[in-house]
């Protein structure tokens, strides 16, 4: 049977009051907080550590593919799956695919993902949504909207939760859109865009796929669907005869926002985080149609290794202190530019140095066995030459050995830049990079981190993807 | 390998005024400090058999030469530049003692120059790593600043407390900068300064960083038997170390931070060549790099001036100043004299070797009958240190 196998999940650590944001335009709040990805983070990076919560350092070699949906990609013609499926170490003989353009991207994905494996063109697949749309300032989406990402493992052995009906409705109207050279989301009169849009066909979709599996409401143990809007979830919940507090999954619109594409990855990822053998699960998505999932769990989910998934990365969090913070991390307020980078960035040279790049790889010597981080061809300590075995770096942890606070080299609106060795819990490799997600108050020596893809600069045309650390999450 | 123990000989020296040089460009700036150097020595541009330069920050890639060139008009000798990071003027200084040594040339020109104040920011940059990624913000102040943060974790040093004892160092080097007229700063600074000033990458404030200058130095270098037909009171070589450790520190696996392999191996292969035993009896001036003041805390130690761990204590007693053991960048330092990278390391041996010749311009920092100094340039991230020492007598 194809379905599920493993899952994760990420939400960036910086959480913005609506309050705040409501104050900063003298509006009314929506209440509670959402989430704001930092500002070297980006739908890539964010799918990145979704992929990492879901592999939980299982083995790559079988993985066949890596398909991405957001409709945030940070490049317009650049596919973001290759970058992800280097990052996250899958080997090069794998498909990969973008999902993009809207809101469905990611059921598309995970319904292409499932047919591939279906049809055996991939053994196993990782599917990974990402999504930190803008919204007007001022506008209450502004609120409504979060940043996160999931991932999902999909195979047909140890399955998690088997696939058991899917249903899909194509439908035309321009309810939420944004053109080629848009920066925030543009929207109808919501009225008509919530009545004959998402109400309309997401009660079609769901109440097709029950009747077409001949499941009363009763028959579905949790229901997992992304609304706009609190109102508007509550309300489609009633019609469909579910009950909001045993059967509804939380669509997490009061801590962390509307995240786009990557919605209906991160409820199901809440779902199955609770579930237990022999529930079904009914997953909703929309966005120019809609479309429905149903899973059974099985007895495997139960030997699933722990994760964060979303209610571990829910409870780790950062306030935001300011809403104009929010602005320039997202860049719709600019920020000043620091002093100009002497090295320039180059193609060439990132593409060569993939390995230490995106992989994070070190080398470990085969002839005695010191770990150096960037790859060594000559051993730092007994100069063999080429002979060494690359070891992965990225999701192992490690300590501060020494760090500075340095107050030259940061963004204005982020002036305090952790330069930090880092003392790997591999093999003592150290590792010089910059700290994110941090309180300069609590950098100390000593203290437990773990590495995060980040954004770095962007140089040359391009964006510069390196990995930094962060106190533990 | 040889000793250069008294086989060759400074016989001129000049040093620019360092600082903020809006008036000078690079070639400016080669022309004052070469001709004062001609000028000390008693010769012209026709006695020059061939230049070493060192320039690190040019505004063009593939400078070569072409400063010493244009500038002073040498043609048609070897003008040879390089780039060493902070240790860049040593190196040029290193490379025609051996010049000399070889025996190919009598006369050489060493000179190193910088000009800083011409990119529109007070800093020496961001992004200055070996790779353009993962590297990308490191700046001088951040980088040096961990060996700081993990001294003090090492010793177990309150870090306020720590800041203390580093602070004292700043204000060291600014009262003996303060006595001399070409120095970049000539402020008098207490530790309450330094502690109360901006941070700039903590644990380091502003007063931890030394000056961004602008500056030029050079020298006139010869064979040890032909230089008192120069001058009666030329000053010796007595031996120079250099040491490059591979594998930047941020990197290398088990690296200590709070001691530099660099640094102890230059100063003993220097210590070798010169014959000396104990350098903090032997030697009477020092000039090393203070590019921060932590960095003159680890050469206390690294160059064996204070017993491990333990250099606070020298600093408490003051060891290290004009009236101490050992005066330490008597001329105020990079700290206070300022750090135009390529010239600094023969600005230091410019101070070693006026001191040596009892030539200080005022009376209250020349050093008592001094026979041995030693100048130091530690650079990169950092990873390259040269040391230097001279006398003022064979022997």
């Amino acid at each position: 049977m194809v379905g599920i196998t493993a899952y994760g999940a990420y939400i960036p650590a910086f959480r913005l009051s609506r309050d705040l944001m409501a104050k900063a335009w003298g509006r009314a709040s929506i209440g509670g907080e959402r989430s704001i990805a930092n500002n070297d983070e980006d739908s890539a990076t964010m799918a990145v550590e979704a992929v990492f919560d879901c592999l939980q350092g299982d083995s790559r070699s079988d993985l066949g593919g890596l398909f991405f949906a957001s409709t945030t990609a940070p490049y317009r013609e650049k596919e973001i799956s290759s970058l992800i499926a280097t990052t996250v170490d899958l080997p090069a003989e794998i498909l990969t695919a973008d999902f993009a353009n809207g809101l469905r991207a990611g059921a598309a994905a995970l319904r292409s993902g499932l047919d591939a494996v279906a049809s055996g063109s991939a053994k196993n697949l990782l599917v990974a949504a990402a999504d930190c749309r803008l919204a007007y300032p001022q506008s209450e989406s502004e609120q409504a909207f979060g940043d996160g990402a999931a991932a999902l493992a999909i195979g047909s052995s140890k399955v998690i939760a088997t696939l058991e009906g899917h249903y899909s409705i194509s439908n035309e109207m321009m309810d939420v859109w944004r053109k080629e050279d848009d920066t925030f989301v543009q929207s109808w009169e919501n009225r008509w865009a919530l009545g004959e849009g998402y109400s309309a066909l997401m009660q079609r979709a769901l109440s097709g796929l029950m009747k077409k599996k001949g499941l009363d409401p009763k028959g579905v143990t949790r229901a997992a669907f992304p609304a706009p809007d609190v109102r508007t979830h509550r309300r489609l919940a009633q019609v469909l005869g579910f009950d909001p507090k045993s059967q509804v999954v939380d669509p997490l619109l009061g801590q962390v926002g509307d995240c786009g594409a990557a919605h209906p990855f991160m409820l199901l990822v809440s779902a199955l985080e609770s579930a237990k053998a022999g529930d079904t699960i009914l997953l909703g998505a929309y966005g120019n149609g809609a479309e429905a999932f149903l899973f059974q769990v099985t007895e495997e989910i139960s030997k699933l290794k722990s994760r964060r998934g979303i209610q571990g990365w829910l409870q780790s969090k950062l306030s935001l202190p300011t809403y104009e913070k929010y602005l320039s991390y997202r860049g719709i307020l600019k920020t000043q530019p620091g002093e100009p980078f002497r090295l320039l960035p180059s193609a060439t040279a990132y593409w060569r140095d993939v390995g230490t790049i995106l992989r994070f790889h070190g080398s470990k010597c085969r002839s005695c066995g010191t770990l150096a981080f960037p790859i060594q061809r000559v051993c730092y300590t007994c100069r063999t030459k080429d002979s060494f075995d690359e070891v992965r770096l990225s999701d192992k942890k490690g300590k501060v050995f020494t760090f500075s606070l340095d107050n030259l080299a940061g963004r204005s609106d982020d002036p305090v830049i952790v330069q930090s060795v880092v003392e790997s819990e591999v093999d003592q490799a150290r590792v010089y990079c910059l700290m994110t997600d941090f309180q300069p108050k609590e950098v100390r020596v000593g203290m437990p981190v773990e590495f995060t893809f980040r954004r770095i600069y962007e140089g040359a045309g391009f964006q510069n993807y390196f990995w930094k650390c962060r106190p533990v999450r | 390998m040889e000793s250069m123990k008294d086989r060759v000989a400074i016989v001129g020296m000049g040093c620019t005024q360092f600082g903020e040089r809006w008036d000078a460009g690079l070639n400016d700036l080669a022309i004052e400090s070469a001709y004062e150097a001609y000028q000390d020595a008693g010769i012209g541009p026709d006695d020059i058999q061939a230049c070493y330069m060192g320039t690190v920050t040019a505004p063009m890639i593939g400078v070569g030469g072409t400063v010493v060139a244009d500038g002073l008009k040498l043609r048609g000798i070897p003008i040879i530049r390089n780039e060493n990071w902070c240790a860049t003027g040593h190196i040029a200084l290193i490379e025609a003692f051996m010049a000399v040594a070889s025996g190919m040339y009598d006369v050489v020109l060493a000179l190193g120059v910088e000009k800083l104040k011409d990119t529109g920011f007070p800093g020496l940059g961001t992004g200055r790593g070996m790779h353009p990624v993962y590297e990308a913000r490191r700046t001088s102040p951040g980088s040096f600043s961990l060996i700081a943060t993990r001294y003090f974790h090492q010793y177990e040093i309150d870090p306020e407390k720590g800041r203390e004892m580093i602070g004292k160092i700043a204000v060291k080097n600014h009262y003996n900068g303060s006595l001399c007229p070409k120095a970049h700063f000539h402020n008098r600074i207490t530790l309450e300064d330094v502690m109360k000033a901006p941070i700039i990458a903590w644990p380091l404030g502003l007063y931890d960083c030394c000056g961004n200058s602008d500056g030029s130095a050079a020298a006139i270098i010869t064979r040890a038997d032909m230089a008192k037909n120069f001058r009666p009171d030329p000053i010796y070589v007595k031996g120079f170390g250099v040491a490059m450790d591979s594998m930047i520190p941020h990197f290398r696996p088990g690296f200590s931070w709070t001691s530099f392999d660099a640094l102890v191996n230059s100063s003993h292969k220097a210590y070798e060549q010169a014959g000396i035993k104990n350098p903090r009896e032997e030697l009477d001036i020092a000039e090393v790099h203070d590019c921060f003041t932590i960095t003159e805390l680890v050469i206390y130690e690294d160059f064996g001036f204070s017993p491990r761990g333990r250099a606070g204590e020298d600093i408490e007693s003051g060891f290290f100043t004009l009236q101490g053991g050992l005066p330490v960048n008597a001329d105020g330092g990079l700290k206070c004299f300022g750090h135009p990278v390529g010239a600094s390391g023969i600005r230091m041996t410019y101070e070693v070797y006026k001191q040596l010749q009892g030539k200080a311009e005022k009376p209250e920092r020349q050093i008592k009958n001094p026979r041995r100094g030693l100048s130091h340039t530690f650079g990169g991230p950092p990873q390259i240190s040269a040391v230097a020492i001279f006398g003022n007598e064979k022997g």
